[in-house]
């Protein structure tokens, strides 16, 4: 599924235009801990987390993430859109909190 | 002239939840006395309402006390925040209380004891001192910074409550003055790890100490600066390698 599909069925906020957001997404992960997030996420997932610090770009960069859904209606730190910007990494905000975004993404990306 | 002091600077008190109910200030100098300690650190977390009463306990004995706190950033990333005078350290303890939840469940989380020099317990702290902070990363190390303190990213080889754990390597353009690793450093990898992302970001200092939670603990790891006097700012100079300070770990 590509992923401006993804933001249209959960009703996402994307906090900057970006021009990447028919990206193949390829599952997600959840985690708040990015040293966990280096070690498991996979390529084209996207990432789901409450951490709103500028180096969730630097690991979503690394590990070549589809894109950050902030959860529980958080504002990403100014510096963080900055360099999701210049990074072209999709920040998306919800203000649902992990446990019911996930519970939505799964059904999507699985079909059940 | 330059002398070797032999420094634990991460020791917790009977004020960190988290920490034994032994960890008088009068026992932890005696166990760093037993240990040749010439400085200790005494860092509770978010609070530092013993720190006078173990200075003037280590006044006593001959043992030089650094007043610090350990804080937590909204990350819940650990940074050591340590100060020649006792105003300064206040005054970061009050922008903490600001920004911290006013509970603690003595019953889940441990007692929050606060001490006199008599070794008594004269009352208990309530602030949620296990808890984290809204204050960013940035905004302490930097706030630490201003106020002229120095700022160690703590145990950032443990896979809890590290910068590098938290954050999966150090934000570049972050003032740290030093890193901090933990007595059993050798044996963990996150650090490689965090490496790995980013390695002109590791150009810090090192040091070790033992974050101590018990008595038994203190002085298990410690680091050699060699300097003038006990104080931050010739820690802050052998950190930095001048005028022939330096630091042995």
């Amino acid at each position: 599924m590509k992923l401006n599909q993804v933001i249209k069925e959960l009703g996402l906020g994307v906090k900057f235009k970006i021009s990447n957001l028919d990206k193949e997404v390829s599952g997600g992960y959840a985690s708040d801990l990015l040293s966990d997030v280096i070690a498991n996420a996979k390529k084209g997932n996207v990432w789901i987390t409450l951490q709103i610090h500028p180096n969730i770009v630097g690991v979503a960069t690394l590990k070549e993430l589809a894109g950050i859904i902030i959860v529980n209606a958080r504002e990403p730190e100014a510096e963080t859109l900055k360099k999701a910007e210049q990074e072209n990494i999709p920040i998306m905000v919800t203000e649902l909190p992990a446990f019911e975004i996930i519970g939505k993404l799964y059904r999507l990306l699985r079909g059940v | 002239m330059l002398k070797k002091f032999k420094a634990d600077l991460h020791i917790h008190t009977c004020l960190s939840p988290c920490a034994d109910e032994e960890m008088f200030p009068q026992r932890i100098i005696k166990q760093a006395k037993m240990n040749n300690l010439d400085i200790v650190g005494i860092c509770d977390h978010n609070s530092a309402e013993n720190v006078i009463v173990t200075q003037k306990i280590g006044q006593s004995e001959k043992i030089a006390v650094i007043g610090g706190i350990e804080a937590t950033s909204q990350e819940e990333v650990h940074i050591l925040a340590l100060f020649d005078n006792v105003k300064e350290l206040f005054e970061l303890q009050e922008v903490i209380y600001e920004k911290l939840l006013d509970f603690n469940d003595e019953e889940v989380f441990g007692k929050q004891l606060i001490i006199n020099e008599d070794n008594e317990v004269i009352g208990s702290n309530n602030k949620f001192l296990i808890g984290a902070t809204s204050l960013s990363l940035q905004e302490i190390v930097k706030t630490i910074c201003s106020m002229g303190g120095l700022n160690i990213a703590s145990h950032i080889d443990r896979s809890s409550f590290s910068i590098i754990a938290q954050l999966g390597f150090i934000p570049k353009g972050l003032p740290l003055d030093a890193l901090e690793l933990s007595p059993n450093y050798e044996s963990q990898t996150s650090l490689f790890a965090g490496r790995q992302v980013n390695p002109e970001l590791y150009g810090f200092p090192l040091v070790t100490f033992s974050d101590a939670h018990f008595l038994k603990d203190i002085g298990k790891s410690y680091t050699i600066f060699l300097m003038e006097e006990a104080s931050i700012r010739e820690i802050k100079k052998a950190l930095s390698g001048e005028d022939g300070r330096k630091v042995m770990i």
